[in-house]
């Protein structure tokens, strides 16, 4: 049985922080699967499948939700009362938004001429400034506190995301 | 209490009452079923010691026949001996690419096609069902007892329609399905218990009529899928197709009767089995029509023929690897699953794209029912504390709704692990609106006609509002075997509706009453009266359960939701007195419905206390 009451972090038995041990969450998600898994209730009462089907949902969205790190980002900021990603204020820095549209543009060049290599490699620039921004955000949110450069940073990465995606999709495609 | 369950080490383990449950590969081509006995999974044979059920009914003159003795009659009575009928589950007309080249009389009809057959027009569904039925005969002359649950099969790749289909055939034929599992999964199971296996594996399985590739991360007890893609019209028919197209080309046949035809499809899967040893193949036939076949079919023509079918198998397997993050070289082995794994090009294009030969030392056949055995022993509370492991699956494509402009809004991408829930916010665009129209749909295309429409339903009697207003939650549940069920709730005036997806693909109500009638005509009364002494103990069951909790917990309740438990109560009382099984589950069914907020504020009330220092079982 799990308590419905707690965040997702409590859930785990894990500090509320962006820094995060993946094998102490990986551990704990598997131990609590192995306890309210509809699997392991198969013969209960109708309850007590209930029960099981809604436990094991909320495991498995808890531990979507801290897995990401774009997607802990955003909920780090939920709980400190901040939507990451609020319909009403999309701003991004202009120089950031300029230097993604110069990528796409390169990179839909590349795939127009099959350009395996120049995809791999804008591919490997964008994972690399994912990075950059995981390590600016277990700063801000972890270290600083500063919620609203943290909320910057989380954009981007989730920009960053979306380029990176695109790039794949355009490999996938050549492939 | 570990200490007194010491057992001399030579003693037998200690007799417990273990329930007589199976696992079933309904296969596209053959049918299995198996069980666990002494710890050992074991497929269940006939009195002639086959294994495999072919996966063929034939509506005879009296009765129905089903495996080798339908088959036997196949070529000379091919309208009514249905083979392959996995491939028409959940699908309808348009779905089947070529409907001339089977010989059924199809019937059109909503969301899933029917087949006329002289006893009359049946559905994919009750047709699988005569397949169950044989292979649950089969277990219950052997286990010595009706069988009390089944794990069920299906393609990794099967959407809902096809999932829900495959359970609604499982309780026509009377099982009780314990879960619906994914094929390559249960082939996991099967191989990775029995090598005690760690690290990422691929399961290949190409099988009679779908193709899966699923990769999963097996650790510490633990099988993770972590992608799963497919075709689920894709199979080792294809290839017996392109073997009888090849021999109507090659021997200038004129178009052929259904029987004929028959009988060179039979012919051209002889040979292309006969040729995963053999370097070439004969085919001969004497048509009623009077031509002659009489051909030799070469190794390297088959390859040449089927290319492109082995080909198509590859793109799933790059996909499933990508969605995985993973390269081939990541892949620690590649388990093959099906028939169709047997032939050598196969066999080839596996070992060339993930870079090793691939793990046979399985029956390709049998160690899908072999996985399904173990985890219904599993679940049924059979297993021993060392036998713990747990699976952790995916849903195979994407669920999504209807927006504006005909596009589909993912709701639960694909590769989620299950069970899943999400929800989604949704508006009114016109001032006073009073219903919406919920379309649900699956697939990864983003127009909505280019994904399987699942279902549509409506959510009335929401409150006059201007545009944008209203705040309309569709959540979208999909449970451990794959299944969904959506719900629709209109925030700012509570208006509810919610379904469990099954309407689209045609079965209505009034379907599933006649065809468990049928069912009902074959049985037994003892069964109906089994059937409803059954439903009698679990009504009053949950009867005695709600009213000693409306008792205990009064406090939980306000004056209005304590009225609509006591009406449901009314009406389980009413149903209980009557011998209507089907009415009185839908009373139990309403009750349950009725009880579960009730029963979740409990919980939560108990999990407080137990916090709290008191003690749970006497809240429960």
């Amino acid at each position: 049985m799990i308590d419905p009451s707690g965040n997702h972090f409590e859930l785990f038995g894990l500090p509320a922080t962006f820094r995060i041990d993946a094998d102490a969450l990986d551990d704990a998600y598997r131990a609590l699967q192995a306890e309210v898994h509809p699997d392991r209730h198969a013969g209960g009462s109708d309850t007590d499948r209930r029960v099981a089907l809604q436990s094991s949902t909320r495991v498995n969205e808890a531990y979507q939700a801290l897995k990401d790190p774009i997607e802990r980002a955003r909920y780090l900021l939920a709980l400190r009362g901040i939507d990451a990603f609020d319909e009403t204020d999309t701003k991004l820095s202009l120089a950031f938004l300029e230097s993604q549209l110069e990528r796409r543009e390169k990179a839909a060049h590349a795939a127009d001429v099959d350009d395996i290599r120049a995809l791999d490699a804008i591919l490997a620039e964008v994972r690399g400034e994912m990075h950059k921004r995981q390590l600016e955000l277990a700063a801000l949110l972890d270290d600083a506190s500063a919620v609203d450069r943290a909320k910057a940073a989380v954009r981007e990465l989730r920009f960053l995301a979306k380029v990176a995606e695109d790039v794949g999709a355009m490999l996938a495609s050549l492939d | 209490m570990a200490l007194f369950q010491i057992a001399e080490p030579d003693a037998p383990p200690q007799a417990r009452e273990r329930k007589r449950v199976v696992g079933i590969d309904l296969g596209t081509t053959n049918s299995l079923v198996a069980t666990v006995r002494n710890r050992i999974p074991v497929v269940l044979p006939d009195e002639e010691g086959r294994v495999l059920v072919p996966s063929i009914v034939r509506y005879a003159e009296h009765g129905v026949e089903v495996g080798y003795d339908a088959m036997a009659q196949q070529s000379r009575d091919p309208q009514n001996t249905i083979v392959s009928v996995k491939r028409f589950m959940g699908r309808g007309l348009a779905d089947v690419d070529d409907d001339r080249r089977f010989p059924y009389r199809f019937v059109e009809s909503p969301g899933m096609l029917k087949i006329t057959t002289r006893s009359g027009v049946k559905s994919p569904v009750e047709i699988s069902a005569a397949i169950l039925r044989a292979l649950a005969e089969r277990a219950e002359k052997q286990l010595g007892g009706p069988v009390e649950g089944a794990v069920v099969t299906v393609p990794a790749y099967f959407d809902d329609a096809q999932r829900q289909a495959t359970k609604d055939a499982a309780q026509l034929a009377g099982l009780n399905v314990l879960r619906l599992l994914n094929e390559p999964t249960a082939a996991a199971i099967a191989y990775g218990l029995e090598h005690a296996s760690e690290g990422v594996y691929a399961v290949y399985d190409l099988g009679g009529g779908t193709f899966d590739i699923s990769i999963l991360k097996l650790s510490r007890g633990v099988f993770e899928v972590l992608a799963t893609n497919g075709d689920s019209a894709l199979g080792g028919d294809d290839f017996d197709h392109r073997v009888f197209c090849w021999a109507i080309e090659t021997g200038k046949l004129p178009p052929l009767s259904p029987a004929d035809a028959r009988q060179l499809l039979v012919k051209s899967r002889e040979a292309k089995e006969m040729l995963t040893g053999h370097a070439s193949a004969p085919i001969v036939a004497h048509l009623a029509s009077g031509d002659e076949v009489n051909l030799d079919l070469k190794a390297e023509t088959f390859a040449d023929i089927t290319q492109t079918l082995v080909q198509k198998t590859m793109q799933p397997v790059r996909r499933a690897l990508r969605d995985a993050g993973l390269a081939p070289a990541d892949i620690k082995g590649v388990i093959l699953v099906g028939g169709a794994t047997r032939m050598p090009r196969v066999r080839r294009a596996v070992a060339e794209h993930f870079g090793q030969p691939p793990l046979t030392n399985l029956n390709p056949d049998e160690v899908v029912a072999l996985g399904a055995a173990m985890q219904a022993n599993a679940l049924a509370g059979n297993r021993d504390r060392d036998e713990d492991w747990l699976l952790l699956d995916v849903i195979p494509l994407s669920l999504g709704l209807e927006t504006m402009g005909g596009l589909s809004e993912k709701i639960i991408p694909r590769n989620s692990t299950i069970p899943i829930a999400r929800s989604q916010e949704f508006t009114t665009y016109k001032d006073g609106q009073s219903a919406t129209a919920i379309h649900v749909v699956q697939g990864e295309r983003e127009k909505v006609a280019d994904c399987r429409s699942l279902a549509r339903f409506e959510l009335r009697g929401i409150p006059p509002m201007v545009a944008g207003a209203a705040r309309i939650n569709v959540t979208f549940q999909v449970d451990a075997d794959g299944l969904l069920s959506v719900a629709a709730r209109e925030q700012v005036a509570g208006v509810e509706a919610s379904i469990v997806v099954k309407p689209s693909y045609g079965l209505s109500d009034e379907e599933i009453a006649r065809m468990l009638q049928d069912s009902f005509a074959h049985a037994t009364d003892d069964a109906a009266a089994r059937a409803l002494a059954e439903a009698q103990v679990e009504a009053d069951r949950i009867a005695d359960a709600t009213r000693a909790a409306l008792v205990a917990d009064e406090a939980l309740l306000d004056t209005a939701e304590r009225r609509v438990i006591e009406r449901a109560l009314e009406v389980l009382a009413g149903a209980r007195d009557g011998t209507d099984t089907q009415a009185l589950r839908a009373a139990v069914e309403a009750l349950n419905r009725a009880t579960a907020e009730f029963a979740e504020r409990r919980m939560d009330r108990s999990v407080k206390s137990a916090l709290s220092g008191k003690r749970i079982d006497t809240l429960v």
